[in-house]
Order: structure tokens, then sequence, then C-alpha cells
């Protein structure tokens, strides 16, 4: 912030003072339409041109891992799946793998199957939320209501399931909370070949428009450099032919025993980060299906473990991580035996992926500026936990 | 995408589409007039089942944001006859702030006594956030809302009292 | 002045009362068609959504925009402050009256008698009509440049200089797009286009013609894929976005009445204006006499009208210099090389040649011209995919501290991934999972 730019009041004689242009500065947020929330963008502007892009986050700071450091580990499942509301269960999982890793605790084979599962349509009613609001970014406002009707079947299921829509609060240290109701898992077949079948009339409505690819072919390009250097991950590093992602790489929960095909493009623009995402669903649906296979074989078992009264974590440290729907998400964990950590240091990836605007933003125009916001995909609570 | 697409294929392709929306019918339920199918583990509001609270204010330490206020005084029942006069403790006050809650569901799981319960219920909004905090009476209101819990999974182990 | 009944002499010879009673009910129409389609764009996107749409204010929510009206008339009024006022007063009022004006030049029917008078269903004709229209959708622009310039905010004024530059350049095309119709029909006066189209639309005729109009026209009515001016992704509300109450709602007006002024210009020079469409022609002879052709006339509007909301429920945005390239870099040559083609197709005929020559050649023209254009675009595009405004050459490497912000230099060993991979993972313990 030592570049001191001259603050333009726009309007009446506005580079009347002399012929020579003068590059305006213009505030994108905290409140703006494309900025889901309060994301700010300092941009300077040549015309529609931008020179520079800076983004300027913690307006939604809520502290989220101070208060962790005075919430058992209970409380903390509440607040972990707040920060990025729309993947709940995958931030919730990070904590819970965390502490179980940290004692040593054996997870129930169901419960890690339920989970692997839960995860999945998560993930998918993640990537429903930005395939219907990217577009409706570039202007195409029907799609958000064909990715609409699909998270309600999803949500229908999780809501049966945990009782939550947004934050499900299902995860407890040692398993789930509560066992699956009977008959459940017949519904989310049902649900998940739905969706399946109306994924088509997403992908008709816009992936295949040519307008749309007029504006998202070539826009924003990320480079593979770039990602290393940011820590950019999830889709929109695939889209980039960075072939990274943890179900494969480092598996948790079942994805060891699952075959993860991962989606990647080589093309690293807007285009690829929305057809890896679109892709992705189909993934995620396929790898919900394996996993209710699974669960329909598996034998009569507990979901959790009997957990004492009061939980404590043993003196150590750890880094969990997951393969969140929006990237990774790190929770590294230090505890000095208390029944509240020492430490939870959170990585969330919208932070990251967002860090890489001011690389990519320089040179475009205001509108391609928002293709490219729409298709970095972030949750500003993510961003400032 | 297919690359030897003719030009506007892809236009077109989206107004087919809409097209065939528009011919359905909409999955729109108009709320008022029809009430949502809520599952039973719905978590809309917190009921209290007041006879079973024995004010051991845990649900009040255990919650996330202190949002459970909590008075009572103790009372001593006459002793009959020989034995010693027991004291219990008699509920004053026990409100939910709605406007803090978060719906976690830490209180209904840690409460020892099943005094506390989720209702899908959801119709309590107010014009003044005050109003969102609400006593025990509406909270044992809520309480002739609560459905009783699904079964479980053919494959879930058997309740404790079962096995 | 002698005064008949045929012809463009017969307008201005009505009686006061005839006069003034079809301007109020051109007027009345306009302001019924505003109601009427933002309620059937609602419905539309609605059930094209999936949803419902309004249903709540009348039957099937058809009172729902005199609600909206209402509810904007009451809302506060925001003058932002350091406006210049007068001009931020009167863009809503320059943006809204010319939109009226344009529609007193289209026909809504042949000669009929009303109260014993031979009058026709026009309010009134000029031997340039469709350059009034022309003319008073540029004074349209007037407004929305204005709005955006003086409302001192930078998104209203980046979404006024959107819309100067859009609309004009549209207009061109637009323009260009009327002139083959002008050549056929020997006349500008709609009552005489129309008439020229009794045995043939110019729609059918001037396919390309049409098709132009078609593009130029959602380009002029600044609505999806071309409401760049409006932009609510990117501009929040473009030209509008400090406008609040009756002077939003004087803009949201013209809007709509320009979407009906452009789908019955659509109507009149390309479908054959008030003529019954061909089928029914030949089964039932008094369908073009009468009162009927306001029917067949009504119906091509909202045909149109209908087909602006289907497209603004499927279609996303263009780009600001996509919107432009396709204007000026598409459109206008096909414009004028189809213009060119027209004429000597006249001029060939009128020198004799027959018809089914000039059908051959015709073709091939067209053939050629079309697939030489496709061609050059597609190699243009594909080509090279340098446009002008391809991002400049950034010095990320040379520059370290880029923007201000201090930053370690980007070749430091630590970043590029150039550490082998086990490297990068070898902090990561592996768990019980």
């Amino acid at each position: 912030m030592t570049t001191d730019h001259q603050q333009l009041i726009v309007g009446i004689g506005a580079g009347a003072r002399e012929l020579a242009t003068e590059d305006m500065i213009l505030n994108i947020g905290p409140q703006h339409p494309s900025t889901h929330g309060v994301l700010r963008l300092r941009i300077t502007l040549d015309g529609e041109r931008i020179q520079t892009a800076e983004p300027i986050v913690g307006y939604m700071h809520r502290g989220a891992e101070k208060l962790f450091e005075v919430r058992d580990f209970r409380q903390i499942i509440v607040l972990a799946n707040r920060h990025d509301w729309l993947s709940a269960f995958a931030n919730e999982l990070g904590v819970v793998l965390a502490v179980e890793r940290m004692l040593g605790m054996e997870v129930p084979e169901r419960a890690v199957w339920a989970r692997t599962l839960l995860a999945e349509l998560n993930r998918v009613l993640n990537h429903l939320m930005f395939l219907g609001s990217y577009p409706i970014e570039m202007g195409a406002i029907t799609p958000i209501f064909y990715a609409f009707r699909e998270r309600e079947e999803i949500q229908r299921v999780m809501e049966e399931i945990s009782g939550g829509r947004m934050h499900y609060m299902f995860n407890r240290v040692g398993g789930l909370k509560e066992d699956l109701p009977a008959g459940w898992l017949g519904r989310t077949r049902h649900a998940v070949s739905d969706v399946r079948s109306r994924m088509g009339d997403i992908r008709n409505l816009i992936a295949g428009n040519e307008i749309f690819h007029a504006r998202t072919r070539g826009v924003g390009v990320l480079s593979r450099e770039q990602i290393l250097q940011y820590g950019v991950s999830g889709p929109i590093a695939r889209a980039a032919g960075v072939d990274f992602d943890l179900r494969r790489d480092e598996p948790y929960l079942a994805y060891g025993e699952l075959t993860v095909p991962v989606v990647t493009r080589k093309e690293g623009d807007c285009l690829a980060r929305f057809e890896c995402l679109l892709d992705q669903v189909y993934v995620s649906l396929d790898l919900a299906d394996a996993c209710l296979d699974r669960l329909e074989r598996l034998p009569q078992g507990p979901i959790n473990q009997r957990l004492p009264k009061i939980l404590k974590v043993p003196e150590g440290h750890t880094y969990a991580w997951t393969e969140n729907p929006l990237g990774i998400n790190g929770y590294y964990l230090v505890s000095r035996g208390e029944k509240t950590p020492w430490r939870l240091k959170l990585r969330s990836a919208s932070y990251n992926n967002i860090q890489v605007l001011a690389e990519i933003l320089p040179g475009n125009l205001v509108a391609d500026m928002i293709a490219i916001l729409g298709s970095m995909f972030f949750v500003v609570g993510d961003i400032d936990k | 995408m297919d690359a030897v697409a003719l030009p506007g294929s892809g236009l077109a392709k989206g107004l087919a589409v809409t097209l065939r929306t528009m011919t359905r019918r909409s999955i729109t339920r108009q709320y008022p007039d029809v009430q949502p199918d809520l599952p039973p583990r719905s978590r809309g509001v917190i009921a209290l089942f007041e006879e079973n609270c024995t004010v051991c204010m845990l649900c009040a330490r255990e919650c996330p944001d202190w949002c459970i206020y909590i008075d009572s005084h103790k009372e001593t029942l006459p002793a009959e006859g020989t034995a010693r006069a027991r004291a219990h403790n008699v509920l004053d006050r026990f409100a939910i702030d709605f406007s803090l809650c978060m719906y976690c569901g830490i209180c209904i799981e840690v409460c020892p006594f099943d005094a506390l319960f989720w209702s899908p219920e959801f119709e309590y909004a107010e014009y003044d956030i005050n109003e969102l905090t609400h006593e025990k009476d509406r909270l044992r209101e809520w309480m002739w809302t609560v459905p009783p819990p699904p079964a479980d999974d053919p494959a879930a182990e058997l309740p404790k009292e079962a096995r | 002045m002698k005064c008949t009944t045929e012809g463009i002499a017969g307008f201005g010879c009505d009686p006061w009362w005839l006069i003034g009673g079809k301007a109020l009910v051109i007027f009345v129409f306009l302001v019924l068609t505003v109601l009427l389609s933002m309620w059937v764009e609602r419905r539309v996107i609605g059930r094209m959504q999936l949803r419902i749409g309004p249903n709540r204010c009348g039957p099937f929510g058809l009172l729902q925009g005199l609600a909206d009206g209402v509810k904007l008339a009451l809302k506060e009024d925001i003058v932002p402050a350091g406006v210049d006022k007068v001009v931020f007063w009167l863009a809503p009022v320059v943006s809204a009256v010319p939109a009226f004006i344009s529609f007193i030049i289209i026909p809504f029917g042949p000669t009929v008698s009303i109260f014993g008078h031979q009058t026709q269903l026009q309010g009134t004709d000029l031997p340039v009509a469709v350059l009034l229209v022309l003319a008073m959708s540029s004074m349209g622009i007037y407004g929305i440049v204005l709005a955006g310039w003086s409302s001192m905010s930078p998104y209203s004024l980046l979404g006024g200089l959107r819309s100067s530059a859009q609309m004009i350049s549209y207009e061109i095309a637009m323009s260009l797009s009327f002139v083959a119709v002008f050549m056929f029909a020997g006349s500008m006066s709609t009552s005489q286009i129309v008439a020229g189209q009794q045995h043939i639309w110019y729609g059918v005729l001037l396919l390309p013609s049409f098709l132009i109009y078609i593009i130029t026209m959602m380009g002029e009515s600044n609505r999806i894929p071309f409401d760049l001016p409006e932009g609510e992704g990117e501009l929040v509300g473009g030209f509008h976005t400090e406008y609040s109450s009756l002077k939003f709602a004087m803009f949201f007006l013209a809007e709509y009445i320009n979407l009906a002024t452009l789908s019955a210009l659509a109507t009149t020079l390309f479908l054959g204006g008030w003529h019954a469409p061909p089928p029914i022609t030949t089964i039932w002879a008094g369908a073009n006499s009468g009162w009927w052709p306001v029917l067949w006339f009504l119906i091509k509007i909202w045909a149109f009208i209908f087909f602006f909301i289907w497209l603004r429920g499927s279609l996303p945005r263009v780009r600001y210099d996509q919107l432009m390239k396709l204007g000026w870099k598409v459109l206008m040559p096909i414009s004028l090389g189809w213009i060119l083609l027209v004429a000597t197709i006249r001029t060939a005929s009128r020198e004799g040649l027959n018809q089914t020559q000039l059908l051959i050649y015709g073709g091939i023209t067209i053939a050629v011209v079309l697939v030489g254009s496709f061609a050059w675009d597609l190699v243009a595009t594909s080509g090279r995919q340098v446009d002008p405004y391809a991002e400049p050459e950034r010095a990320t490497a040379a520059e370290p501290a880029q923007g201000g912000f201090p930053v370690p230099p980007l070749d430091l060993p630590h970043y590029h991934g150039v550490l082998p991979e086990t490297a990068a993972r070898k902090e990561v313990s592996s768990g019980t999972h």
C-alpha cells in the first residue's frame, strides 16, 4: 500500500483539467452483487481495463481460530462448520479427523463410509451452488434455479439424516452423531440418481453456450507456477493441470478403497474451472453411489464411539487436511492435554485461492473481472474465518 | 465439447432447455398454503419438557454461545415421618435466546434427563429481535410438536437398552 | 387541404377528437403493454426457472405490475449528494418521453370506420416515419448517458459510457438493416411499407436484414444478452444505480416501452404489419379487413416480446468488446454487403433479367458472401487469439514489489515448485486414516 493513487472524483469535470487521462479507483465491494458477501477488491482502472487489483479481506473476520481455543471439541465442530458455509460437513470432518488422530481412535467402519458418503453429497451441494451462481454473474439467470432444484434433492436427504440443511453438525469425535434413519439409503440413492439424470439440463443450458464460452475461454488463465506459488488448490488448481487431489493422493476416510477419478483440465481459464466443477459433480455422484453400495453391504455395527464425559486430547500436535469442495482445508491442532485445543490453526482453501486475484486480474476488463472472480469459487466466510 | 458443432447450436440447446422447462410443472410449493414436510430430525426449534428438568445447568454450560438462561431456587420438601427433609431444585426460568442460538443441538445432546428435544417447528419469527427469547411456557408448548424419532437403519447397532 | 383516406396524405385530416383519441389510445395501449409484458415476463421466466412467478396480486398476479408501480412511487426519492440535479432529473424524462413518441407511427390496422369517419388505425404517418423511430431511440440514449454522467458514481458512469457506445454502434447496423426494406417498399412511411408486404413479408424476402435487425434490436433494447449498460453482476445497476422511486420507474417504463416499440417495428417492417399470417388469408378472405388486423398485429408483437423474454431467460451476457466486435465487424459489413446485393438485384430485374437467373446469381452471391465472412471470422478468431483487448505483458518476474506490496522475489528457490515432489509433502504425517 505504498503506492498513492490519486482518488479521482468522476463525473462533472472529470478529465477536464487537462487532456491527460487519470486512473480511476473502483472499489468492488464490500457490497457488490458479485462478491458473494463482503469481499472487497480495490481496483485501479484505466478506462475499463484493470491496472492493479488488491483483494482486501477481513470484513467478515469472526476470530474463528481464537474461539476454537476456548471451546471443547464438540463446540469446535459447531464453529468449524460455519466458516465455509457451503461445505459444512467437510469442515467438521477436518476437525474430527485431527482429534481422532491425536487420540489414536479407531472409527467404526460404518461411520467411515457414512462420512465419505456425506462428504461427497456435501461436495455436490457446494459445486451445484457455484454452477448456479457463476452463470448468474455472467447474466444467465436461469441455471441457478436448476442447480437449486438439485440442491434441494440432496439437502432433503442431508436434513433427514442430520436435521440441518447447511450446518449439519453431524460429525462427532469417533463417528457420527446418530445412526442412519431406516430407508435413508434408498432415498439417498434415489436422490443421487435424480440429480445425475437432470445434470444434463445445466450442462445444455450453460456449459455449451457460445456466449458463455466467449466470456470464459482464455480469460483469467492461471499458470501452474502461480498455483504453486500461491497455494491454490481444489478444482481451480486442477483446472490448470495441477493434478492433485487428497482423496486420491493421500486418502482419508474410505477414499483409499475407492477409485477417485481426478478431474483435470489443461487450460486453467474460467471455462476450464467451470467444466472441472461440472465434471466433479458427476464424479462425486458416482462416489456417493459407491459409498451407498458399500453401506448397504456392511454388517451391523456402531456408528460412533462411546466418549468419556470430558474429552481430553493428549499433548502433541498434528495436521489433518482434507480435500474440501473448494480446495485443501487444513487443521493444525496443538494440544496441551486440555479439553480445549491450545491452538487450532485453520488453513482454508478460499483464503489462498483469492490471493492469486492480485496476480491474474491486472490487464483484464471489468467484465472479465466478474468472470474471473466468479470462477475462483470462494466463500467469503472461508477467506475471513 | 463438440468441436465441429454448428455455430449457435449451444445457444439453441440452451433455449430448448428453457422452453422445455416452461411446459413442465413448476416445483414451487406455495409455503403458507402448503406446509413443508420436514423430517423428524429437522432442527427447527428446541422444546423443553419442563417436568424432566432438574436444573442441572449442563445445557447452559455446554452451549457454545450461552444462549440458555436458567434461574432456579431450592425448595425443601417437608419430611414425611422420620425421613430427612429432601431439597430439590425448582425451575423459575428457562429461556432460550433464539437470536443467539446456533442450532447445534449440544444442549439436547448433553441433557441427562431428556428434558430438551428438537422440534421441526419453525414458524416463530418475530419483528423484534428481543422477542426471540422464548421462555419456558413457550418452550413447553413446542413439546407437542416434537415427532417420535425415526427408526434406525437395520444395520445400526441396537440401543443399549435392547442389547 | 384535400383529404383522402388512402396513403400518407390521409393522415392529419381526421377530426380533432379522433386525433386526440388515437394519441390517448396509443398511450394507454403502451402503458397496458408495459404492465402486461412485465407480468408476462415474470411469469414466463418463472416457468422457465421451475417457479410460478407472481401470483398473489389480483387474478394470476396480473396486478403485480401495478403494485410494483405504486410501491416505486411511494418509495423515498434519493438524490445523492453532489449530483447535477437538473440533469439528474432530466435524464429519466429524456429516456421515457421519446419511447412513447416512436409508437405514434406504428400501424395497428388498415382503414376502419370510427363513428362514421374512415380513418387508418395509426397515430400518424410521415414520409420518413422509420427515421423518426431511429431518431427517437437515439434521443432515448441521451437519457441513459446523462443519467450515468450526472449520478457521480463510477458504476453509473461506466454504464452510461457503455450504453452510448453500444447504442450508437447498434443503431447504425439497425438502420442499415432497414435500407433493404426501404428499397423494396420504395418508401420510409410505415403504412406504405406494410402495404408493400401484402403478398410476401419482407422478413422472408430479406431474411438477412431480418436476422440483423433481430440482433440489433436486442442490442438496442439493453436486455440480456446485451444488457451491458445495466450489467447487474458487474456494474451493480449501471446507469440507474443511483436512481430510486419514480425516476427509476421512468427508466423501467422506457425499457419496456422500447421493448414494445422494437417488437412493433419488427412486425411492421418484416412480418407484414397487420396482415394476417399466410395460411389464414388463403382460407379466410376477410382476415385483412375491418378490425381483425389489430389481432394479427398484437399476436405478432407478443410473439416478439415472448422471444425477448425467452432469450433473457436462457442466455448469459456478452462482454463489452465482444459486443462491439459483433456490431462493427460482423453486422455492419454483412449489412452493407446485403444492401449492395439487394440493390444489384433490384437494378438487374429492372433491366430485364428474368426471375430464375436472378435467383441463381443471387443465391451464388449470397452463398459466397456468407461463406466468405464465416471463413474469415473463423480464421480471424482461431488463427490468432490476439485481440486488441489482449492482456498486456505483465512484469511479474521483473518487479518483485508489484503493486507496492512487499513480496519476496518470485524466483526464490522456494517458489516455482522446483523442489522434488517428496520434499514438498514431507511435513505431512500420515495418520490413522
